[in-house]
């Protein structure tokens, strides 16, 4: 029988997660995570181990390897809970990527080296994929790994490497056969980020942030037992990922946090003499972007519950809305803020300034952020995999053009 | 109709060509940015020289016998350029002084046109958001003298200037006063803006101030100088676009992914001629504009003022914001220009009054042009 709301199991099991992140959650690291720079890692650590012990720290995988069982509804809800908590996010690389790639492909040897550690948030992987040559033809990437004896040796160029400058380890695509056909010949391969001939250099991105970095591998050795399921097959294991990610991609708990903290500061900003949240245009505006949320909400449910071609078909579509709708929101949550819109304001007590002017700035507190998410969500429609290729995507597996 | 710059307006947009390829390059320009005030001290003593500061006042005015054109020309070459002098505040205040008239003030003009005085436009506060007309600020008279209390948020070039253009009420009426940097009672906190420009609030605690103007005058000059000043800014988001497009374009020739130039797709190609398209309407709204900013009827220069601005933010947002999507990663990385071309059209969407204020003001003043025409159902 069709069922179009919540269960009252599903809100109860709401009420257990709000009440642990209540319980668990120090307010200081909420703080930190409304201003949502980039989590510090000393609060994704201490999140991740909080979440450990109570088992949910990677709800999401089997559960032999430390996963909840939970259904996809109660993953959403999860999450939905996590963001509008403001806890730090997790290790989605670890998490997300290296770890369903591991326990679907690799040895059972390589899962209990590497999954523990991932679960437990002890370490802190990043993604190599991505070269200057290589954005959307991902395929035609260039870093090298040869065979030598029991190593590869790697030499190459990996870029966009998301949170690179907190990780110890990367996951790496490398092509291992050049003369095959391009997909064909790519492994992914286990770096530790520690080896000789790594070295990294930050990019910074418009939000004069440093969420990215390119790394360099000159001769780096790889022992052989970092070599992820076969040789070759690396593509397939990527392609595998994509698939994976797309319902999360659609980031919809997020946008509904983002929502409801610009409820709360239009509260508070007045136009006219009454608050913002009362005037006409404003109130139409949020009202687009609640509606679009509240239709992207039901497809991504739609994809967790249904299984089979509905189920990808629907999931195919939701990136390219999702990132849009993590722009509108940012944008009319600048609005909000009237004559501060205006203002650049560093990251508070921030890890990584990239230059300091030496001023104040006037962002009242409940502000702080809103600037620097505004300019760095011009990448939310070109990271996970472009729009446009997604757009492919669909036209190609859901409309057979 | 003649939309063909004349041959002193071609040399005056060359001569910021050569400016900004001698003295302004990208680098040069980042340099500036990164620096204490953001700007490079020595350029404005050579906008002055190049004769830049009085190209768009007429020579009753002050200036070098131009109008409006002019200043939007050379706003159209600095927003190419992403020039973050306060170009746009110079037009404001140099247009409000033109308009109150009178031989004191045309020293005050003469000055700031040679640039040995910059005299700043402080005329929004909080409460406005972006409306020039919501003034809380009072002047009145005290033991003699004038004093002014308030506030003023985004005054741009607060940290060079020798006098402050405030809009104010004096009793009911607006009145627009001067108050000298440093005063007594004037304090400025500056700070940076998402698109590197430097802005301060200014606070006022019965500052001693001089009324330049009051009432009907006060009103005219403030409404003259913002027209002046959104036309203004709109040529500068139509050069920054238009030059965000093109260095798109040629990007987009030389990337190769899948063996071609991204340029060779189609669904490129189309969105591509959208943003063309966008550009070449915000432009047009501009010269549309241009035709009525100096029109007796307040009514025909708040209409098209607002209907370029509007044109020019809807244009400037799509266009900067697909600049960046086609450009791939790159486009959000801070080291090349294309998000700086974002940020500041991003800005200029905002600066000014947003899309609700310019469309209010648009249909009111469109309302009473249109009730002046009836035509039958």
């Amino acid at each position: 029988m069709m069922q179009f709301r919540y269960t009252a199991d599903e809100e109860a099991f709401r009420s257990e997660v709000r009440n642990f992140v209540h319980e668990n959650l120090p307010a200081e690291i909420a703080t930190r995570g409304r201003y949502d720079y980039h989590p510090r890692s000393s609060d994704q650590k201490y999140w991740m181990t909080q979440l450990c012990s109570r088992g949910w720290s990677v709800p999401h995988w089997p559960e032999r390897w430390g996963g909840t069982g939970w259904t996809g509804v109660q993953r959403f809800i999860f999450e939905e809970e996590m963001r509008l908590a403001y806890a730090p996010t997790a290790d989605r690389v670890g998490t997300e990527l290296v770890g369903p790639v591991l326990y679907h492909f690799a040895s059972e040897a390589m899962c209990e080296r590497y999954l523990p550690d991932i679960r437990s948030g002890k370490t802190y992987w990043s993604q190599g994929f991505s070269e200057p040559g290589s954005g959307s033809d991902l395929t035609s990437l260039r870093t090298r790994a040869v065979r030598e004896g029991d190593h590869y040796v790697i030499n190459g160029h990996k870029t966009w490497t998301t949170e690179g400058h907190l990780a110890d380890m990367m996951f790496l695509l490398a092509r291992t056969d050049p003369e095959a056909k391009p997909q064909a010949g790519i492994s992914a391969l286990i770096v530790d980020l520690s080896s000789p001939g790594v070295s990294r250099r930050p990019i910074w991105t418009m939000d004069e942030g440093l969420s990215v970095n390119e790394f360099f591998f000159d001769d780096v050795r790889v022992p052989v037992e970092n070599l992820v399921g076969e040789e070759n097959a690396g593509w397939t294991y990527a392609k595998f990922l994509l698939v994976n990610e797309r319902t999360t991609s659609a980031e919809v708990p997020h946008t509904k946090r983002d929502i409801a903290q610009l409820r709360a500061i239009a509260k508070i900003e007045r136009k006219r003499g009454r608050p913002l949240i009362e005037d006409p245009d404003f109130r139409a505006r949020l009202a687009r972007i609640e509606v679009d949320t509240m239709a992207l909400e039901y497809a991504v449910l739609r994809a967790l519950t249904a299984t089979g071609g509905a189920a990808d078909q629907v999931a195919s579509l939701v990136k390219v809305r999702g990132s849009e709708l993590r722009q509108q929101i940012a944008d009319l949550a600048l609005s909000a803020l009237g004559d501060r819109a205006f203002a650049f304001c560093a990251e508070p007590g921030g890890e990584h300034i990239m230059f300091d002017d030496g001023l104040s700035s006037p962002v009242p507190e409940y502000g702080i952020g809103l600037a620097a998410k505004a300019m760095f969500r011009r990448a939310t429609t070109i990271y996970g995999g472009a729009n446009e290729i997604q757009r492919n995507l669909i036209a190609k597996t859901v409309l057979g053009l | 109709m003649d939309f063909t710059n004349t041959e002193e307006q071609v040399a005056l947009r060359d001569s910021v060509r050569r400016f900004v390829e001698r003295q302004y390059d990208w680098d040069k320009r980042m340099a500036a940015v990164r620096s204490g005030n953001g700007v490079v001290d020595e350029h404005w003593t050579t906008m002055a020289e190049l004769g830049w500061l009085g190209a768009g006042l007429s020579e009753t005015d002050g200036g070098f016998g131009g109008s409006a054109v002019e200043n939007c020309l050379l706003a159209e070459e600095f927003g190419a350029a992403l020039l973050t002098e306060p170009f746009i505040a110079h037009v404001i205040a140099t247009r409000m002084l033109a308009k109150i008239g009178g031989p004191e003030v045309g020293e005050l003009i003469e000055s700031m046109v040679a640039g040995s005085l910059r005299i700043v436009p402080a005329f929004q506060e909080l409460a406005g958001r972006g409306d020039w007309m919501v003034i809380e600020t009072h002047a009145h008279e005290q033991d003699g003298t004038v004093v002014v209390s308030g506030a003023k948020s985004l005054v741009e070039g607060a940290g060079k200037a020798d006098f402050f253009l405030i809009s104010a009420n004096l009793g009911n009426v607006p009145a627009l006063c001067l108050v000298k940097a440093g005063e007594i009672g004037l304090s400025t906190t500056a700070y940076r803006t998402i698109d590197n420009r430097r802005v301060a609030d200014l606070t006022l605690h019965g500052a001693p101030a001089r009324i330049l103007a009051a009432g009907d005058r006060a009103a005219d000059a403030l409404a003259a100088g913002v027209n002046h000043g959104l036309l203004a800014l709109c040529a500068e988001a139509v050069g920054a676009m238009s030059a965000a497009l093109f260095a798109t374009r040629d990007y987009l020739k030389v990337r190769k992914q899948f063996g071609v130039s991204i340029g060779s797709f189609q669904a490129l190609q189309h969105r591509m001629s959208d943003m063309l398209i966008e550009t070449e309407m915000a432009r047009s709204a501009v010269l549309g504009a241009l035709g009525y900013v100096d029109d007796p009827d307040p009514d025909l220069a708040a209409q098209w003022t607002s209907a370029a601005k509007l044109a020019v933010a809807k244009a400037g947002l799509i266009v900067g914001s697909q600049a960046i999507q086609l450009h791939g990663g790159i486009g959000v990385t801070e080291e090349l220009n294309i998000s700086h071309y974002y940020r500041r059209l991003h800005a200029i969407a905002r600066q000014l009054g947003e899309e609700d204020l310019h469309l209010a003001r648009f249909a009111k003043a469109n309302d009473r042009k249109c009730a002046a025409t009836v035509v039958a159902a």
